[in-house]
């Protein structure tokens, strides 16, 4: 292992650069600063692409920030695409904490919103039923089918070491052909793809409801989800750093030899962790179609679940950091559909990654740069 | 070259510096190898021995300093700037490609062969070179199907292929069982006489004044003795050397009366990782207030007894009771609960969390009960003062409580585990191998918290594979050897117990 870079025999630079890996751990402030100077650096780099093929990155960048943050209208928007981000992102934060690789959250989404759906389409409660009652019970079903979604693969992993990237990956599948299923036959308006609208009663409260009151909130879209969401980081991570199920996850992601050497259940906390990844996911899924859609259709997912991964990485797996990294690609996604042929957001939003994920090599190795004597 | 009566030495480095980001780690180093001669570099753990000898391979530059080899000034830049030289190094880490051939790893990273492989070519040059040193093993083999002894020999080959006549060995023997030692001891020789020249790190006395011409020791990074001569060196100047003062090698123990039966195995019998029968009918006891040593050559069964004992390893029949009540087998969590404490061999693979702070490590055992537990939640400020007191009491150094297991040394690291399982009060402790691989001072430390323990009137098992540690301990050493006790001493009785371990006498 070499920790030091060995330049040409005859130095070109007057100084060369040496990396050295960090023998104390780093300081708090440093993480979170080095994400930031990877997003700048990404946006820099975007620009210079952007100049390269004859844009101009000012007037880009601007129009992407006036579409996501240019108003209060939009920055709604914004939030409103965050808001199933945060709980996928959560979910995959969870999973990833004990190296459980679910990559399933795209289809725990959508069994999420098929099972809030059934209480509405099945219905399992009455149409008149309160709000009262009846969101919660959609919560519940679309926790609970995320869950079950989930529990498979937790169970196949503990039980039988199934491969949980490839059955949470294969699952996806089955899941979008069994919304498909009830979309195009069972509950099917009409022989349209998708179902009748909800009643008002399963909607999730928004702030343009309360327009009446207070006028400023006309066309605010923001919903209920939001709150679910920034109350489920809490939450997580009261349970990853407070609690003794999340030292459990914790211990056995590290290090699942020393899980077992300290009495830890490992079968058990890999099933229920899987259960309760899926069952964000799920609840994910019910948030989005009772808070924006209000009905069961195809492609209710813009990708969340698949960028639920990217944000619990980018988040460095920290449930309080999972709502910043899921605001800034809500803008990206928002301000995709404003400017999709030009394609840039998804080339920022890929030039972040890369940036990002290269500069963890700062946390890791100090760098020192060193004047080359001359001999 | 000529070889005249003044034939330049193999290696000298003169006023050698190497700084790491905090870390002086060798200061105005001198060392001088002369051709044909097996030479130790002694020194404890961070004493700069590894590190000096990286630079000489080529792996770090030096911040300051000059190399010469076989007289000639020169500044290795890469392993394989190194090794053109005449210089090459087995590490402590073996980096060999387990599904491949001994030829096929000997050969990576060539020249040649070109293009085709025709490996039978390559196979019998292989052999032939492994005859001439005495390195037998089989270049057909797969390296997946060597023990680590074989292993180590393939990395010594990989060297001789490429034509190094300076041979670095870090750390050689802490990977190797007894026999293999001796083995391995033989190897050197015979390169010596066929005019290799040998550096040999080590930090075990015994292996260094039994197979070096000469010692240099360093300490702290600096030469504290250099070029000394192995026939006229005892093992007491060389420890006072290494650790700048005179270690008790000999801990006084008070003589006790044991009291009752804590620990009862009876015919136990179990399988190992691979399925295969490791405990064959496993018969002990320990009593409060006493070490019961067991000696054995690695993998006779004492890893899998070991973890019957802590509850981890399932057992096809037989039992293990500690105070009379059954441990289950499968889960440590009961086992936990009964008071068996266990120090595992493998402190970085199952005693630790390696990117968890020192508070989460310290609580591995009692995160579920009083005071850090029970219930939902994990009393935070309870565990940071606990762990903030085993710390100071331990003395575990690090920068704080926050600081990951990962960055702790080696020594550091075992006496968290100790603070950890000791500091729970068992009934039993179950020890396996607690000072491999530490410094002088380090295993000192460890062996005084050991008696402490049983002065505390805790009973304690305690499985080495330094009969010098297990005798100066034990009030009673057994020997296990293929899965059962053969034997066991209360005296110390060497020549007994290296029949037993061998399987040559049974009692």
């Amino acid at each position: 292992m070499t920790t030091e870079t060995t330049t040409q025999r005859r130095p070109l630079l007057p100084f060369r650069v040496q990396m050295e890996p960090r023998l104390e751990e780093v300081p708090r402030w440093m993480p979170p600063l080095v994400s930031l100077g990877a997003i700048i650096a990404a946006l820099i780099i975007g620009g210079v692409i952007l100049a390269a093929v004859g844009g101009n990155p000012f007037a880009a960048y601007a129009h992407i920030a006036r579409a996501s943050f240019g108003n209060w209208g939009v920055f709604s928007d914004t939030l409103v695409k965050a808001t199933p981000l945060i709980l996928t992102g959560l979910a995959c934060t969870l999973a990833f904490r004990m190296k459980l690789w679910n990559i399933g959250a795209e289809g725990q989404f959508y069994v999420g919103a098929f099972g809030a759906s059934a209480v509405v389409l099945a219905p399992l409660l009455p149409p008149d039923t309160p709000g009262l009652v009846m969101i919660p019970a959609m919560m519940l079903t679309g926790f609970l089918a995320g869950a079950l979604w989930g529990f498979v693969p937790g169970y196949l992993k503990a039980k039988l070491n199934v491969n949980e990237i490839i059955t949470t990956l294969m699952m996806n599948y089955i899941a979008i052909s069994w919304n498909n299923f009830f979309i195009f036959g069972v509950w099917s308006e009409g022989g349209f793809q998708m179902s009748k609208v909800f009643p008002k009663t399963a909607w999730l409260p928004r702030l343009t409801d309360y327009a009446q009151q207070i006028p400023i909130f006309r066309g605010l879209t923001i919903h209920l989800g939001l709150i679910i969401g920034l109350l489920a980081a809490v939450l997580m991570w009261f349970i990853l750093y407070r609690s003794k199920w999340g030292y459990e996850i914790r211990l056995i992601g590290d290090n699942p030899q020393a899980a077992r050497y300290a009495g830890i259940p490992i079968v058990r906390n890999t099933v229920l962790v899987m259960m309760l990844s899926g069952g964000l996911a799920g609840l994910a899924g019910m948030s989005e179609i009772t808070g924006v859609v209000h009905r069961l259709q195809g492609s209710i997912s813009a990708g969340y679940g698949f960028t639920g991964i990217i944000i619990a990485w980018l988040a460095k797996l920290n449930p309080l950091v999972v709502p910043l990294v899921s605001l800034l690609f809500g803008s990206l996604i928002l301000a995709g559909r404003e400017i999709q042929p030009a394609g840039i957001p998804k080339l920022i939003q890929g030039i972040i990654l890369f940036t990002l994920i290269a500069s963890e090599v700062l946390l890791r190795y100090r760098v020192r740069i060193i004047r080359v004597r001359e001999a | 070259m000529s070889r005249s009566a003044d034939i330049p030495h193999a290696v000298e480095m003169r006023g050698i510096i190497k700084r790491f980001p905090g870390v002086l780690a060798v200061d105005n180093v001198d060392f001088t190898l002369r051709a044909g001669e097996i030479h130790a570099l002694l020194g404890e753990n961070g004493a700069g021995k590894s590190t000096l000898m990286n630079v000489l391979a080529g792996l770090y530059r030096p911040d300051k300093g000059t190399i010469n080899i076989h007289g000639r000034q020169t500044n290795p830049r890469s392993p394989r700037d190194a090794i053109e030289q005449g210089i090459g190094m087995v590490h402590q880490n073996f980096m060999l490609v387990p599904s491949q051939t001994v030829t096929e790893n000997i050969l990576l990273g060539l020249d040649e062969p070109r293009f085709l492989m025709r490996l039978h070519k390559y196979d019998k040059q292989v052999a032939e070179l492994g005859e001439r040193f005495g390195l037998e093993v089989d270049p057909k083999a797969k390296i997946w199907q060597l023990s680590v002894g074989e292993q180590q020999r393939v990395e010594i080959l990989k060297m001789l292929y490429r034509g190094t006549d300076v041979l670095i060995l870090d750390e050689p023997t802490a990977v190797l069982a007894p026999q293999e030692i001796e083995e391995l001891f033989n190897i050197l020789r015979s390169m010596k006489n066929q005019g290799k020249s040998i550096i040999f790190i080590s930090h075990k006395l015994g292996e260094v004044t039994s197979v070096a011409d000469s010692i240099t020791v360093l300490r702290k990074g600096r030469v504290a003795a250099a070029g000394l001569d192995a026939a006229s060196t005892s093992t007491a100047e060389l420890a006072r050397l290494m650790v700048g003062r005179e270690v008790l090698f000999r801990i006084e123990k008070e003589t006790r009366q044991p009291g009752e039966v804590v620990l009862s195995v009876e015919n136990v019998h179990a399988l190992n990782d691979k399925g295969l029968p490791a405990l064959n009918g496993v018969s002990l006891q320990v009593r409060a207030g006493e070490i019961v040593g067991l000696a054995g050559v690695a993998g006779n069964g004492q890893r899998e007894l070991a973890e019957a004992i802590t509850g981890l390893r399932h057992c096809v029949s037989g039992q293990v009771t500690v105070k009379g009540q059954k441990v289950s087998t499968g889960t440590a969590s009961d086992a936990i609960r009964q008071g068996v404490a266990h120090v595992p061999q493998d402190r970085r693979g199952m005693g630790s969390a390696p990117n968890l702070n020192l508070i989460d490590n310290l609580i591995m055992k009692d995160y579920n009960r009083p005071p850090v537990g029970p219930g939902w939640v994990i009393k935070q400020p309870v565990a940071r003062q606990r762990a903030t007191e085993l710390k100071e009491e331990y003395e575990i150094m690090a920068p704080s409580v926050d600081t990951s297991a990962r960055l702790l040394s080696g020594g550091n690291l075992q006496r968290l585990i100790l603070a950890r399982e000791i500091s729970a009060q068992p009934e039993l402790l179950v020890a396996v191998q607690p000072t491999r691989g530490l410094d002088v001072g380090a295993i000192e430390g460890v062996q005084r918290l050991l008696l402490a323990q049983r002065e505390a009137g805790g009973a304690i098992l305690l499985i080495s594979e330094e009969l010098d540690e297990l005798f100066s301990l034990s009030d009673r050493v057994m020997v296990i050897y293929e899965g059962q006790i053969v034997g066991e001493l209360v005296e110390e009785d060497r020549e007994t117990v290296g029949l037993m371990m061998t399987g040559q006498k049974r009692e």
